[in-house]
C-alpha cells in the first residue's frame, strides 16, 4: 500500500506576527513545527504501513527550511519525502496549494491513499484536503477517526460527526482527513533519527512539476486576505427571569425596539 | 559541564529526556500510587530504540555500551525512578548473556532484547542471601539433557513482567561460591511462578516479585558459561551495571535540584522569594556542585566499563556509593526547601525522596562496597597510577 501523506510546516511559538503589506503569517525567523494535526495523518500512515506493508512518502509545499520537517517526518517512520519549494508557490491560498500538492502527488505515480490532517493550526481553514481529493479525482472522506479495513481495493474508515459517527466504505485511490481521535503519535526512534540525518529530500519547483507559475502561488489563488484581525470579545447576553409569559413579553418588546419584527 | 559524549550519545540522552517528559510525567504520580508497573511506557521505550543503545550492532542493537545506558536511565530517572530501574534492570539481565554467551544464545535473545519485545530481570537474591549472596540454596540438579531447579528467588525487580530471567544456581552445593550456575529460564517454563509481589516505600511503579522454581527443568543450552562460573560472571556483572544504579541516582538528584530550585524561586516569605535567602542559596549551590561530581564519577565509571578494562570493581562502587548518598542527600534538601509543600504527594519531592533510598541498598549495599573499595584501596596501596 503506498500512501502519500502531506505535511504543513507551521510556526511553533503562538506568538506570530503577520505582514501588514500582504497579510499573511511572517514565517521568517519563528521555529517551524510540524502542522500538530497532521501529526495523526503522519501516525496513521505509518501504522498503515505496518498494518498492510508497502511505503510512505510525505511531501511539503513550503520555504527551504520545511525540509527540517520533512526530515523529522523520516524520524518517525517515514520512508520518503519530498519537498515542493520555489518563490512562485509563496502567498498561495487552499486551491494554489492543493494544485500544487495535487500535481507532486501525481508525479510520483500510483498511490492507495493521500492522508492530510484535518486543519492546519495557522490558517485553519480545513480545505485544503477536500480540495485535492477534488482535483485528483479521488474518493475523499473527512475527519476520519479509524481506518477499519483496507482491502480488495476498498477501504472502510469511521469518521467523525456531531452526533456520532458513520462508517463509510469508498475505493480506492482515496483522500481521507484526520482527527486527533484517531492515534496517538510516536515519538522519534534512535533508528529513524539515523535514517532521517543521511535522507536526500528532493527540492521540485513549479518547472519540475510542469506547472505554470501563475496558477500557483499569490498569483494563483482565487481568494486574498483582506484583513487579519482579532474579533472583539462579544459582551455575555441578558439572561432573562421572571415567569414564561413576562419574559416572552420581554423578548418580542426587544426585538420590536431593535426594529427586527 | 563538557561531558565529551558523541553525537549519538547527545541523541540518545534527549530522546530519553523527551520520553520521559512527554510520557512519563504525566503518569508518574498516579503509577507511584497505584504501584502498576508502566507497560505502556515500556512499550514507548521500545518503539524510541532505547532497549537498543547498550546491544551489539549484530544483534539489532545500536553498538554502544554502558554509558549509553547509564545515559538513558540517568534521563528517565530525572522523571521518575521507578521507570528508570525496570529499563535499568532489563540490562543488568542480559550483560551476561551479552558477555558470555554463545554466538547460539546471543542470537536466539539478544534481538527481542534490544526490540523491546522481551524485558529481562535478573535474579541472585535469596532470603538467607543478601549481601551474602553466596549462602544462596536455589539448586540446579544436573538431569539428561539439562537441569532442574529448586529453590525461591526474593527481591527481584521486573519479576513477572519479564519474559527472560538470569537465574544463579547451585549446581554443585559442596563447593559454595565456586559451585554456582548461570542459566536463563524463560517465562512460562514448567515449574517456574511467581510469588509475592512486594510493597515498597519508593519506586512503586517497578514491579518487585518472588521467582519460585519447583522441579523446573531448564535445558543445558540455557546454561550461561561453565559450571561453576556463576558467582565470578556475577561479580563482573555487577561491576558493569553499578554505573546504571549510579545514574538512577544521579537522575533523581538533578531532577530533586530541578524541583527546589523552581519552588524557592516562587515561594514569597518574608517578602522575598526562598531564593533571596543565603541560606537557601548555600544549599542550592552546594547540591548542585554534588550532582555533578556524582554525575562526573558515574560517566567515568561508565567509560571505565567500556574501556575494556579488566577490572574496575572500585571505580564502579565508588561511583554507586557516591551517586547513592548524594541522592539520598539532595533529595532530602529538596524536601527541605519545599517545607511543608514537599513533604506533601501533591510536590515531585515527596517521591523523589523515597525513591532515593533504595539507590543505597541494592545492587550491594554502600556498607557492603566500602568494604570492596578498602580491599581494592589495600591492595594498590593506596597509590594511583
Ligand atoms: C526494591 C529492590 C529490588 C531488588 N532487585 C533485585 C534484583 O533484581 N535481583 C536480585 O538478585 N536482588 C535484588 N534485590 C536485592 C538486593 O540486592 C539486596 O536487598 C541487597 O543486596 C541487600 O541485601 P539484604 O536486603 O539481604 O540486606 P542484608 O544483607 O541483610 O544487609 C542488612 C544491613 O547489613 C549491612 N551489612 C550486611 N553485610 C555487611 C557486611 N559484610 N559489611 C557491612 N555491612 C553489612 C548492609 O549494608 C545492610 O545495611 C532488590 C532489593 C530491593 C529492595
Amino acid at each position: 500500500m503506498n500512501i502519500i501523506v502531506c505535511l504543513k510546516q507551521v510556526p511553533g511559538t503562538t506568538e506570530v506576527k503577520i505582514d501588514p503589506n500582504t497579510n499573511t503569517l511572517v514565517r521568517q525567523g519563528v521555529k517551524g513545527i510540524i502542522n500538530p494535526l497532521d501529526t495523526y495523518a503522519l501516525e496513521e500512515g505509518v501504522r498503515l504501513k505496518e498494518r498492510f506493508g508497502g511505503e510512505v512518502t510525505v511531501i511539503s509545499m513550503g520555504p527551504p527550511q520545511a525540509a527540517e520537517m520533512l526530515r523529522e517526518a523520516i524520524s518517525l517512520g517515514a520512508d520518503k519525502a519530498v519537498l515542493l519549494s520555489d518563490s512562485a508557490f509563496a502567498g498561495a491560498d487552499t486551491l494554489a496549494t492543493a494544485l500544487t500538492l495535487a500535481a507532486a502527488i501525481k508525479k510520483l505515480g500510483a498511490c492507495d491513499m493521500v492522508i492530510c490532517g484535518r486543519q492546519t493550526i495557522d490558517g485553519d481553514t480545513g480545505q485544503v484536503g477536500p480540495e485535492l481529493a477534488e482535483m485528483l479525482e479521488v474518493a475523499f472522506v473527512a475527519y476520519v477517526s479509524k481506518v477499519e479495513e483496507v482491502a480488495n481495493g476498498l477501504m472502510r474508515v469511521r469518521r467523525m460527526i456531531e452526533e456520532g459517527h458513520e462508517v463509510i466504505e469508498a475505493s480506492l485511490p482515496a483522500l481521507i482527513t484526520v482527527v486527533k481521535e484517531i492515534n496517538v503519535p510516536r515519538l522519534p526512534s534512535l533508528r529513524g533519527i539515523a535514517k532521517s540525518k543521511g535522507a536526500v529530500i528532493p527540492v521540485w519547483t513549479a518547472r519540475d512539476l510542469g506547472i505554470d507559475p501563475n496558477a500557483v502561488g499569490l498569483a494563483g489563488s482565487a481568494t486574498r486576505v483582506v484583513k487579519v484581525f482579532t474579533p472583539q470579545r462579544v459582551s455575555k447576553g441578558e439572561v432573562l427571569s421572571g415567569d414564561l409569559a413576562a419574559q416572552v413579553d420581554t423578548v418580542v418588546s426587544k426585538l420590536k425596539s431593535a426594529g427586527l419584527i | 559541564m563538557e561531558y565529551f559524549l558523541t553525537e549519538q550519545q547527545k541523541t540518545i540522552k534527549s530522546l530519553a529526556r523527551r520520553v520521559a517528559e512527554e510520557r512519563i510525567l504525566p503518569v508518574r504520580a498516579e503509577l507511584d500510587e497505584k504501584e502498576e508497573f508502566p507497560r505502556a511506557i515500556i512499550k514507548d521505550l521500545a518503539a524510541a530504540d532505547l532497549f537498543r543503545v547498550f546491544i551489539p550492532a549484530e544483534y539489532d542493537g545500536l553498538g554502544g555500551g554502558t554509558l549509553d545506558l547509564v545515559l538513558v536511565v540517568e534521563e528517565l530517572s530525572r522523571v521518575c525512578s521507578g521507570v528508570a530501574v525496570s529499563y535499568a534492570a532489563s540490562g543488568l539481565g542480559c550483560f551476561t548473556l551479552m558477555d558470555f554467551g554463545t554466538e547460539e544464545q546471543k542470537k536466539k535473545y539478544l534481538p527481542d532484547i534490544a526490540a523491546g519485545k522481551k524485558l529481562t530481570a535478573f535474579a541472585l537474591t535469596e532470603s538467607t542471601a543478601g549481601s551474602d549472596a553466596s549462602a544462596i540454596r536455589t539448586t540446579a540438579e544436573k538431569v539428561s539433557g539439562g537441569y532442574v531447579l529448586n529453590g525461591t528467588k526474593q527481591f527481584i525487580t521486573n519479576g513477572g513482567e519479564a519474559e527472560l530471567y538470569t537465574v544463579i544456581a547451585l549446581t554443585d552445593k559442596t563447593k559454595g561460591a565456586r559451585g554456582a550456575s548461570t542459566f536463563i529460564v524463560e517465562k512460562g517454563t514448567e515449574g517456574f511462578t511467581f510469588g509475592k509481589k512486594e510493597k515498597k516505600m519508593g519506586i512503586r511503579s517497578s514491579a518487585t516479585r518472588e521467582l519460585v522454581f519447583r522441579n523446573c527443568f531448564v535445558p543445558e543450552a540455557n546454561r550461561i558459561g561453565k559450571e561453576g562460573m556463576g558467582f565470578i560472571m556475577t561479580m563482573k556483572l555487577l561491576d558493569r551495571s553499578r554505573p546504571g544504579i549510579g545514574a538512577q541516582a544521579v537522575g533523581l538528584a538533578q531532577g530533586a535540584l530541578e524541583a527546589a530550585l523552581e519552588y524557592a524561586g516562587t515561594r514569597v516569605q518574608f517578602g522575598h522569594p526562598l531564593t533571596a535567602l543565603p541560606v537557601v542559596q548555600d544549599m542550592l549551590a552546594e547540591m548542585a556542585i554534588q550532582v555533578e561530581a556524582a554525575r562526573l564519577m558515574v560517566y567515568a565509571a561508565a567509560r571505565t566499563a567500556d574501556s575494556g578494562a579488566r577490572s574496575y570493581t572500585e571505580e564502579s562502587a565508588m561511583a554507586k556509593v557516591f551517586a547513592s548518598d548524594v541522592a539520598m542527600k539532595v533529595t532530602t534538601d529538596a524536601v527541605q526547601i519545599c517545607g511543608g509543600a514537599g513533604y506533601m504527594k501533591d510536590y515531585p519531592v515527596e517521591k523523589m525522596m523515597r525513591d532515593a533510598k533504595i539507590t543505597q541498598i541494592y545492587e550491594g549495599s554502600n556498607q557492603v562496597l566500602r568494604n570492596a573499595v578498602f580491599f581494592d584501596l589495600r591492595k594498590r596501596k593506596g597509590q594511583r597510577a
